[in-house]
């Protein structure tokens, strides 16, 4: 195709090195008497494929009119579309030629007559721009500042990722506890082995913020990390619900003390800092400072123990 | 390629080619066709165009498929925009679907509702896309495996193998995306574990999902950048890389299966006009017909029974489609691991979702360029091999694929706990010895069978006698005994005595 603009008009003899030939003479001849008897009952046949997608096609148009269904819809579509499929194969298997033919292929590097005349025009117009070496250089340097410049507006797509990710709304100390219908929790609110969702008061639309709160029964061996001692009320301990794997909610709580994420596994030990003790996640969930407040409801006294969730690069930083 | 030409020297064409008398009802055709060719003069590519070769073979279509389900994706992806409102803004949702109302829910979420339930033929086009998806990736997964297995990625296809590699990651990005937008319950898990895969990134995880999210997860911008990439700029680049993609093809024409009277030199099959064509045409009819089939009666992601998401909920047996299950089962075999010093850390996430991907692509990309070093082979190849001709390529190919299997039935860890009353733990080790031990098992038994099936057939592997003889043999002994090759290369293909 490559030469179509320059080479000479279309020709009625094959070109040279390209070859067809057909194979089919004796079928085609032998076919012809074949079709006037089966040939008939198979164009009535494929004809009927397309009688039956035309129909379909009114169906499928009416059913929309009286007000759809999709079930109907899709059938009458497939009708119509596979009316037409099968009417087309019965068509080409039948009716088309079947020749198989040979072309030979040229090959596909250029030859070293046009790559040369290629260089030869390229060079020179090539040292008529690098004679101009204030222009080359000043020009790429434009292009250059323009490509950096055009670099900056990414820095709009979104805000400095700062201490965001480290911090949650429970970091303001003092929130109270509040269920997803803003209903603040009281210890008693918890059967042992019971487990409900909850949010610092006024964030329970913060995604960093949901907290597993779990009462564990008087049998447990319940031990708090070297530090969290005074982190629990009574039998509640809180800890982050977000995992620390890649951040879907740990909402599966068994009463063996073991919380389960459903996506990928991973099991925390809720009466040991809830480390992990099986799947993929590697680190604690962070665990939650609990307090009273003067009414007797649940409160946090501080932020998480770590930064919630999934983790990055400079999350100990 | 200068003019090609005319069938048959010395067959009695069938049929005339053109009508004998005058046809009042084509002249106004004839004369649009002159109007175009006096501006175009493009009769003779044309012509060309009608005669191109296409060798036949059942495997070859598998690309086609992609392309028809493409088309579809494309013709049902259309209708969805003009419904769907791809905002994070939160509303009440007063539609008809009655468990949901009343519930707040972002107006994404609202609309995909809306098409589902009060936009009539809604519901068949999203299933119709959905289920296209689904079979747009299956295609192009099947077809980057026949490609791999026959060799036809070698020389002088390893830029369409480049670009082809290019259209599979594409896609896959593609179906995540789209599937995400909907912000239902699975969704938003989904673009939940996208975000943490992409913080882990060491250095520039947290700018990287800051800037694609618009802020810390969920982000408010997420949907809107999403629905610009899935619905302009990721199909942009797929319809310009398919349009290079077939460009190539047509320029390198199709390579064959080895047979008599087929060799390096020449391509023996079909012209494209009219058979071969119409043959293509009923393909897309076909499948278009198939996949409207599954969109009417198969329901698919039913988002009215997730319901809208919500970063504090979450259900078992949360999968994400198919073409992503290999990631998710990745994220699950990892065991515990990650990397902390000084304050840094790489965190688990990473390796499965991240390194294990960038290692998948990295070497399907390099795969071509690799086994030419390897096997010091740069020569061009047009016929392909049987996969029984090369045991070591077919092997590796093998022993990766039953990887991302195991991969991706991990994925479904938790449903097969379930499903057969076992501890999730036990599976899980389970599949993290699977995973290590069954590729190699899987690579040696194809080995094993590729000697022996080669063997049985005669025909020698790579590592005795080079393949590309095989065919020039084999044409030496037709053509010997003179005369019309190309019938003998039907007849014999006829007969069965190869392919």
């Amino acid at each position: 195709m490559s030469d179509d603009a320059t080479g000479p008009p279309p020709a009625e003899e094959p070109a040279a090195g390209t070859t067809f030939e057909s194979n089919e003479a004796r079928r085609a001849t032998e076919g012809d008497a074949v079709l006037t008897t089966r040939g008939a009952r198979v164009e009535m046949l494929s004809a009927a494929c397309f009688v039956v997608a035309m129909l379909a096609a009114i169906a499928l148009a009416v059913v929309y009119w009286e007000g759809g269904q999709p079930q109907a819809e899709g059938i009458l579509l497939a009708v119509t579309l596979g009316g037409i499929g099968v009417g087309i194969v019965l068509w080409a298997k039948h009716f088309m030629p079947t020749e198989e033919v040979e072309e030979e292929r040229e090959p596909l590097p250029s030859t070293e007559e046009d790559v040369a005349a290629f260089t030869a025009d390229f060079e020179a117009g090539e040292s008529t721009l690098r004679s101009r070496r204030v222009l080359v250089a000043t020009a790429g340097g434009a292009c250059a500042a323009l490509g950096v410049a055009l670099l900056f507006p990414i820095r709009s797509l979104g805000p400095r990722p700062g201490r965001g990710l480290k911090q949650t709304p429970y970091r303001r100390g003092g929130l109270r506890l509040v269920r997803e219908d803003g209903s603040p929790v009281r210890p008693d609110d918890l059967e042992p082995d019971g487990a409900v969702t909850v949010w610092p008061e006024g964030h329970t639309d913060a995604a960093d913020a949901p907290t597993l709160l779990i009462r564990f029964r008087d049998d447990q061996d319940f031990q708090p990390r070297p530090g969290r001692e005074g982190w629990t009320v009574g039998n509640l301990v809180a800890y982050s619900k977000i995992c620390t794997h890649v951040g879907c909610p740990v909402g599966l709580y068994q009463s063996n003390g073991l919380l389960l994420c459903p996506c990928h596994q991973s099991t925390f030990d809720v009466l040991r800092g809830a480390k992990p003790v099986f799947g993929p996640a590697a680190r604690s969930l962070p665990q939650l400072p609990l307090g009273l407040d003067d009414e007797g409801y649940l409160i946090a006294t501080g932020d998480f123990s770590d930064p919630v969730g999934p983790g990055f690069w400079d999350r100990g930083r | 390629m200068a003019g090609t030409t005319a069938p048959a020297s010395g067959a009695t064409a069938p049929e005339p080619r053109r009508p004998r008398g005058p046809r009042t009802e084509s002249l106004l055709v004839h004369r649009l066709a002159r109007w175009f060719d006096a501006r175009l003069g493009a009769a003779r590519l044309a012509r060309t165009t009608l005669n191109k070769v296409f060798p036949d073979h059942w495997s070859f279509m598998l690309g086609e498929l992609g392309l028809y389900s493409f088309v579809v994706l494309v013709l049902t992806g259309v209708y969805l925009t003009f419904f769907f409102e791809p905002s994070s803004n939160v509303v009440t949702y007063d539609g008809s679907y009655e468990p949901l109302r009343g519930v707040e829910m972002t107006e994404a979420y609202r609309s995909a509702l809306r098409l589902s339930f009060d936009v009539r033929a809604g519901l068949v086009m999203r299933q119709i896309h959905h289920w296209a998806a689904l079979l747009f990736l299956a295609s192009l997964v099947v077809h980057v495996g026949r490609v791999f297995f026959t060799g036809a990625f070698r020389r002088p296809r390893e830029l369409n193998w480049v670009i082809g590699c290019t259209l599979l990651v594409l896609a896959l990005g593609n179906g995540l995306f789209g599937y995400s937008l909907l912000d239902d319950q699975l969704s938003g898990t989904g673009l939940r574990i996208v975000y943490s895969v992409a913080l882990s990134i060491p250095v520039v995880g947290t700018w990287v999902t800051s800037l694609l999210f618009g802020g810390e997860f969920p982000g408010p911008d997420i949907i809107k950048r999403l629905y610009v990439l899935h619905i302009l700029i990721i199909p942009a680049l797929i319809t310009a890389l398919l349009v290079a993609h077939l460009g190539l093809v047509v320029r390198h024409k199709h390579t064959q299966f080895p047979g008599p009277g087929r060799r390096e030199g020449n391509v023996v099959g079909e012209r494209l006009w009219p058979t071969y064509a119409a043959k293509a045409l009923a393909l897309f009819f076909l499948t278009s017909a198939v996949l409207a089939f599954l969109g009417g009666v198969f329901q698919i992601n039913p988002i009215w029974i997730y319901g809208p998401f919500d970063p504090a909920q979450v259900s078992s047996a949360s999968q994400p489609d198919w073409y992503m299950g290999w990631l998710d089962g990745a994220l699950r075999i990892m065991p515990g691991w990650e990397f902390r010093a000084g304050g840094f850390e790489i965190p688990n996430p990473f390796f499965p979702g991240v390194l294990l991907a960038g290692i998948t692509f990295g070497l399907l990309y390099a795969w071509p360029f690799l086994e030419a070093r390897v096997t010091g082979d740069h020569d061009e190849h047009h016929v392909l091999d049987r996969p029984r001709q090369r045991p070591v390529r077919t092997a590796l190919g093998v022993a990766t694929l039953a990887f991302f299997v195991v991969c991706f039935v991990g994925g479904a860890a938790d449903v097969i706990a379930a499903t057969f009353g076992l501890s999730v733990n036990a599976v899980l080790w389970s599949f993290r010895f699977i995973v290590l031990l069954l590729p190699p098992v899987a690579g040696w038994v194809a080995y094993r069978l590729c000697k022996e099936l080669a063997a049985r057939d005669g025909v020698p592997t790579a590592s005795r006698v080079d393949v590309r003889d095989i065919p020039r043999r084999l044409l030496r002994g037709a053509a010997a005994d003179g005369g019309h090759r190309p019938s003998r290369a039907r007849e014999a293909a006829e007969a069965g005595s190869e392919r």
